[in-house]
């Protein structure tokens, strides 16, 4: 089965450079301080956040300047195909280092001593570059959340075609079927990697076009979101619009 | 763009049997252009293969566009490749079918889509928003395929606005009525062609609709099993599964290979043969043992040699009785297309004709052609297309024809059909990789490369060589040591990784010698010139430098990219005259001595080792130097020198793969010639024990020596015979990657090496 056909087509009809379908949803729950919903095709995943709050656990530990970064990566029992066993395993444990380690470049934890944040993800169906729609809808719940940030943290992935093309956000079928996939996370405004992880072996001479691919994809990401971001403020926020649609309900 | 999007979803059973939901997203898109030249829609038109359409049809007057169903492509492949049919338009659908169905037809259907001049349009149906339908609850994917393409067709024919219509040529009845009740034109491809009067696309035609008015006669083999049975048969053990090889001599016999048999299946009998061609995978049942039988040694060519019925009868009993079976299906078919010639006809304007193949395994076959008056002294090539039960004969039709039989160029062509040789020119993309044909070593070239062009190198090959890939060079150390060189030609500095010239080369995998033609495996300005080690020119090589002791032996080595300009191409007998000559004195002349001398202790390092000296007797054609036409064979001389050069390329070889194998444990590219299995010796340990030679096969130097004894006085052929029947027996050898063995797997039986690879003659293989 060919990734791109020679039409330029991707199995799912998109071209190599095109991002899939995004949707999203701030402001979900009410019992979080700050939650999102996001939608990268069929990859769905909703973040909490908690905080900042009083730390918890291991008071003794805490540092006194800064404030403490608690993740949690799970996936839904029904987020595929085949029914998961339990929603964290091995696997998740890895994925929630990395969001931590993703997430605490951006956070101004210096800001908030003596306390914590916590932020929870979960894949509700997921379908290929569940890590990168993770630390988007993170970062969504942050912002929900009014925490401090330096600036976004937008991650996105990359695969290539017939050892030549480089793809896009790629779906669950072409992580499976393709070569190896890139998966970063930039900070969009400074250029900035706070995340970078292959799959597997990648050629060094793909490396540069696979990684460039996935960063413009990022950069495309981020304009999508902030204009999401911007509208959802405007309707919520703006002084305008007090008192008019929701809240009169 | 907008795009909408949509989901696939679909059920699918898993290894280990759990049925899982899997959904897809399909994104349905506003940015596929018709292919048209005429349309001014479409913006995202990039590529416009369809023009305007200029071919007269009797039958169909307007302009127009075809529009081809899936079956009709894999049918009627070989008439969609006559370059009258052009302005095709293929839907993603039935590429996809026709991918999913029969990969050569794919093939063949993708090199004429690639041929601009055909004006074959791909129209990706499936992503585009006015073509893609949703699948309907319960319809077969067949039915939902027919009416992808429908809407298709409708859409185009809406969609150019009546300026060009789209004919839809579909050969299935049931479909074909219904497009007509939506308002599409459609026709089926025979009927079209018919309009078109043009003799040799409708010899194209495959021979389907022909064999109605045999349908009425008795039926002659006994029906094929459907699959799901045949499916079930194997899983019970009922069945077994195997290939197919028909016998060279007898039409009514072969033989199966069943994986995991000691011996192979035979088959005997019109009706036990059922219908398989020489390689295709057959089901085939057991018969009882009581009706085991043994080969029947008779040459049978056709149903005329068998006028007596009783001969089957007058055969005495065999004594020996093999594993007899039947064949039941015919679960792969191999067919290909074959060349031969057509039978001569007694019956003058007759329209049906057999076909005679070249190759002897394969079946005459019956074909329909009014250009028998054109065709009957010419090699063609036919394609079968069924084997109905009533037909005695499988039924094709004609494709092309290569020319006069008994011509020089014909004949080749034929061998080198029959063979599967790709000989078509080198592609324009091919050629592009090429260097300037002034190409000449530059000062970057040189980055990396130890200089040996002050040495004494010389090479030695046969006389009219043109592709000289090895060098080399032997000249003594202060040490009372001799520092040897072998020098390749470094093909690699030409033919980079994954370019066209690359995968060209590595399609043909090995260059051709035919009879006063090559069929080069790279380009002629590489093979016979810039990768050519001529003498007195400066060729960039990969080399292999060794300090040896007087007794041979190694004990220093290099292996390093160089640069070198060889003294002097000889031939065999110019070198042999030189060693021989003992006035000559210069390097050359010592070099080449020595290396003889060394040649000579490592020669019987190998016998004594147990490597193996089978005769394949190499002939030599004497050609006519103005008609070149072949004027005699004669067997090629050996000399020292032949023995010398080989043995010097054997040491390269085989110190170059311990080389590589140690520093590419995993993945080195090794060759290995397995032991071959004592079953395959029995017929010439029979054979040689009725002229009273005793063979022992125990192990490579038993097999040697004995051979070695097996000589006699009276006929000073019967070794060499003997030497070429053992060769029949071995097993082929192989490349693979050293990872995938362990190391005691990886010995070349055949030359006695633990270890061996294929270093040298890379400009040829």
């Amino acid at each position: 089965m060919d990734l791109l056909s020679r039409q330029g087509l991707r199995t799912d009809g998109r071209r190599s450079g095109e991002l899939r379908r995004i949707r999203c949803k701030m402001g979900v729950f009410n019992q979080p301080d700050g939650s999102a919903y996001l939608e990268q095709g069929n990859t769905k995943v909703v973040a909490a956040i908690y905080g900042p709050h009083e730390i918890r656990t291991n008071r003794s530990k805490a540092p006194n300047d800064c404030a403490v970064i608690n993740c949690q990566y799970s996936m839904a029992t029904f987020s595929r195909s085949e029914r998961k066993r339990r929603p964290r395993d091995n696997k998740s444990a890895e994925l929630t280092l990395h969001l931590k380690q993703a997430m605490a470049t951006a956070i101004k934890t210096d800001l908030y001593p003596k306390s914590q944040i916590d932020i929870f993800v979960q894949v509700l169906q997921s379908d290929g570059g569940n890590y990168s729609v993770c630390v988007n809808a993170a970062t969504l719940a942050l912002i929900d959340a009014g925490i401090a940030m330096e600036e976004f943290v937008i991650s996105c992935t990359s695969s290539l075609a017939n050892g030549e093309t480089p793809l896009v956000d790629i779906s669950h079928l072409e992580e499976t079927m393709g070569g190896p996939s890139v998966t970063v996370a930039i900070l969009p405004i400074s250029g900035k990697i706070a995340m970078l992880e292959t799959s597997q072996r990648i050629h060094i001479n793909h490396l540069e076009p696979v990684l460039s691919e996935a960063v413009r994809g990022c950069r495309y990401i981020y304009e999508i979101l902030n204009k999401i971001i911007k509208k959802h403020y405007e309707e919520i926020g703006g002084a305008l619009n007090w008192g008019t649609e929701e809240y009169n309900i | 763009m907008t795009m909408k999007v949509t989901s696939k979803t679909f059920i699918r059973k898993t290894k280990r049997g759990n049925i899982l939901k899997i959904v897809r997203e399909h994104y349905l898109r506003d940015d596929i252009g018709c292919g048209s030249k005429i349309c001014k829609k479409c913006k995202h038109n990039n590529e416009k293969p369809l023009v305007k359409h200029q071919s007269i049809n009797t039958d169909f007057p307007d302009k127009h566009y075809l529009l081809v169903d899936t079956n009709v492509v894999l049918h009627q492949i070989d008439a969609l490749e006559d370059d009258t049919l052009k302005n095709v338009i293929i839907l993603q659908t039935v590429l996809e079918e026709v991918k999913h169905l029969s990969h050569s037809v794919y093939k063949r259907l993708m090199d004429i889509i690639g041929n601009y001049s055909r004006s074959f349009y791909v129209f990706v149906n499936v992503y585009h928003k006015d073509t893609y339908v949703e699948r309907v609850r319960g319809e077969s994917p067949n039915d939902y395929n027919d009416r992808m393409i429908r809407v298709a067709a409708l859409w185009y024919n809406k969609h150019l606005d009546d300026k060009i219509k789209v004919l839809l040529l579909s050969s299935d009845e049931a479909s074909k009525a219904k497009a007509i009740n939506e308002g599409i034109p459609t026709m089926s491809l025979e009927q079209y062609v018919s309009g078109l009067n043009n003799v040799t696309l409708t010899d194209k035609l495959s021979n389907r609709s022909c064999m109605v008015e045999e349908t009425s006669k008795e039926p002659i083999f006994p029906p094929h099993l459907t699959p799901a049975i045949i499916h079930q048969g194997i899983k019970s053990g009922k069945l077994m599964q195997g290939t197919f090889f028909a016998s060279t001599d007898n039409f009514l016999e072969g033989n199966v290979f069943v994986e995991g048999q000691e011996k192979n299946i035979l088959l005997q009998g019109r009706e036990h043969l059922n219908r398989a061609i020489n390689g295709d995978i057959v089901a085939i049942e057991m018969l009882p043992e009581s009706q085991w039988s043994a080969p029947a040694n008779l040459v049978l060519a056709d149903y005329d040699d068998l006028d007596l019925e009783n001969s089957w009868d007058t055969v005495e009993k065999p004594k020996e009785k093999y594993p007899t079976g039947k064949v039941v299906g015919i679960i792969r078919k191999k067919w290909r297309q074959y060349c031969g010639i057509i039978q001569h006809s007694l019956v003058e304007n007759a329209t049906r004709h057999l076909f005679v193949p070249a190759d002897k395994k394969i079946p005459k076959i019956r074909i329909e052609t009014r250009q028998y008056d054109k065709l009957k002294d010419q090699r063609v090539i036919v394609a079968i297309d069924t084997w109905p039960r009533t037909s005695r004969y499988p039924l094709g039709h004609f494709v092309r024809s290569l020319g006069k039989i008994g011509e020089r160029e014909a004949e080749n062509e034929v061998i080198l059909l029959e063979h599967d040789v790709p000989h078509s020119k080198f592609s324009d993309e091919v050629l592009g990789c090429l260097p300037k044909e002034t190409w000449t070593i530059s000062a970057a070239d040189l980055v990396g490369r130890k200089d040996f062009r002050d040495l004494d190198i010389c090479s030695v090959d046969p006389p009219g060589c043109t592709d000289i890939d090895d060098a080399l060079h032997c000249m003594p150390l202060e040490n009372g040591n001799f520092q040897v060189g072998v020098h390749i030609a470094d093909v690699t500095h030409f033919v980079k990784p994954g370019t066209a010239i690359d995968i060209e080369a590595s399609q043909r995998a090995t260059t051709v010698y035919l009879t006063g033609r090559r069929i080069d495996m790279v380009p002629g300005l590489l093979s016979s010139n810039l990768c050519s080690l001529r003498g007195g020119e400066e060729r960039l090589a990969f080399s292999c430098v060794w300090e040896m002791t007087p007794n041979a032996e190694i004990v220093n080595s290099c292996y390093t990219k160089s640069v070198i300009k060889s003294k002097a191409a000889m031939t065999y007998d110019q070198a042999q005259l030189i060693i021989d000559d003992q006035n000559q004195d210069n390097s050359i002349a010592l070099g080449l001595r020595q290396l003889n001398k060394f040649a000579k202790i490592l020669k019987k390092r190998r016998i004594d080792a147990g490597a193996l000296v089978l005769a394949s007797p190499e002939i030599r054609f004497l050609v006519d130097s103005e008609t070149r036409d072949p004027l005699d064979v004669e067997v090629k001389q050996l000399k020292e020198t032949n023995s010398m050069v080989e043995e010097f390329m054997l040491l390269a070889n085989v110190e170059v793969a311990k080389k590589i194998y140690s520093d590419f444990p995993e993945f080195a590219v090794l060759r290995r010639h397995p032991k071959p299995p004592p079953s395959n010796f029995e017929s010439l340990i029979k054979a040689a024990a009725h002229l009273g030679v005793e063979l022992n096969v125990d192990s490579s130097r038993d097999l040697a020596n004995s051979l070695d004894k097996a000589v006699k006085l009276d006929n000073p052929f019967f070794n060499t015979m003997l030497r070429i029947l053992a060769t029949r027996c071995m097993l082929q050898a192989v490349y693979f990657a050293s990872g995938t063995k362990t190391f005691d797997e990886f010995l070349h039986y055949g030359l006695a090496a633990p270890i061996y690879t294929h270093f040298t003659s890379p400009i040829r293989r």
